[in-house]
């Protein structure tokens, strides 16, 4: 046998692979809200330490990203939305997934204690290892709370930016993070009702699989209540306004109708038209979060020009 | 089967090594970008309450 011949030409990894690692989609959501967490706070920061701190935070979060692909890959292969991700579909191994996410974790870390304060960067630190440790190794497979919980590491990325400016924690940012903490199980929810074959198949306990889709639907309508006293509430600290006051109220009154909505279907209902309301839900829900943390950064860009604010 | 100096396995290794090529360049500008900002604009010397205390 030649050397040529053991080398598999379609298994290969290109450096888009390595990039999907990175789960580039959830990074533009960390960058996007570390962003405005650091925008919002009180204590100007230099533009190109502000951008090395947000590469960073993005970089932090990529590599959890590996770090679950790396541990994940099992049920990875079983699910249908992830069999093309590089490890299933035979790109990369897991070994170097593992390789690349603690790396990664390591420069993230050191990189932003260098560029901005040690504080933001022991941040980043346990958000990492949140993500990897608390949620994907231990809840995401043991209890239907796995997204309750584990939804506190994706909330983490404004109080860091937060954090990246003032070097602590306040009201704000801890309202910032509620906001993400809150909204994160209803999103989910929602697309766990549509998608439902595949976490079912992978075996892990979504509350849709454990509790029934009847007791999921109910679980949204809750967090959706639940979630508007903390998205309104941050119209009236320091960093709200109101235009922010405005959009939140629109916003919450459409995500509580269309929780409502969900709540009193059943399932043959949402057969019938395809999980319509669910997908329209979920796709409300992307920009419920966008559009809030837009209008603080408008409110901000406002109070710069002295309008802005109460 | 004749080896081709330019089969696919060769751009694709190609194109993972100029992306870790480029990606190592910023990340060496970044770096000296930087060093170039704490030491110019973040110099505590420089900060308007130490340039007081040493007058």
């Amino acid at each position: 046998m030649s050397d040529i011949s053991a080398i598999d030409h379609g298994q290969e990894a290109g450096f888009g692979d390595f990039v999907q690692l990175l789960k580039p989609r959830v990074m533009s959501l960390v960058v996007f809200t570390a962003f405005v967490g650091l925008m919002v706070a009180p204590v100007p920061v230099h533009p190109f330490v502000a951008f090395t701190a947000i590469l960073f935070i993005a970089l932090g979060g990529g590599a959890s990203g590996a770090l679950n692909m790396w541990y994940d890959a099992d049920i990875d292969r079983v699910m249908r939305r992830t069999a093309a991700r590089p490890i299933p579909a035979g790109r990369v191994s897991e070994g170097e997934a593992l390789g690349l996410g603690l790396g990664l974790a390591g420069l993230s870390c050191v990189m932003l204690g260098l560029a901005a304060n040690w504080f933001a960067a022991a941040f980043l630190a346990f958000t990492i290892f949140f993500y990897v440790v608390i949620y994907t190794m231990w809840l995401k497979r043991s209890t239907p709370q796995n997204i309750v919980i584990g939804g506190a590491a994706g909330a983490f990325p404004p109080m860091i930016g937060w954090a990246v400016a003032t070097g602590g924690v306040s009201v704000e940012s801890l309202l910032m993070f509620a906001l993400i903490f809150m909204w994160t199980p209803p999103h989910f929810w929602a697309l766990a009702l549509f998608m439902k074959d595949d976490y079912s198949k992978a075996g892990v306990p979504m509350l849709t699989v454990t509790h029934g889709r009847a007791a999921a639907r109910a679980h949204i309508f809750v967090y959706t209540l639940l979630l508007a006293p903390f998205a309104l509430g941050l119209a009236f600290t320091s960093i709200g306004g109101p235009l922010y006051l405005a959009v939140a109220l629109v916003l919450n009154a459409g995500f509580i109708v269309g929780a409502w909505r969900i709540r009193r279907r059943d399932e043959t209902a949402a057969e019938a038209d395809r999980y319509k309301a669910e997908r329209d839900f979920f796709r409300f829900s992307l920009a419920y979060l966008f559009l809030h943390f837009s209008a603080l950064l408008a409110e901000a860009v406002l109070r710069m020009t002295g309008i802005g604010g109460w | 089967m004749a080896i081709h100096r330019d089969h696919e396995l060769h751009g694709r290794r190609f194109g993972r090594n100029l992306g870790l090529g480029i990606a190592l360049a910023l990340f060496v500008a970044l770096v000296f970008g930087l060093t170039i900002v704490k030491v110019s604009y973040l110099d505590p010397s420089r900060m308007p309450a130490a340039a007081g205390a040493a007058q």
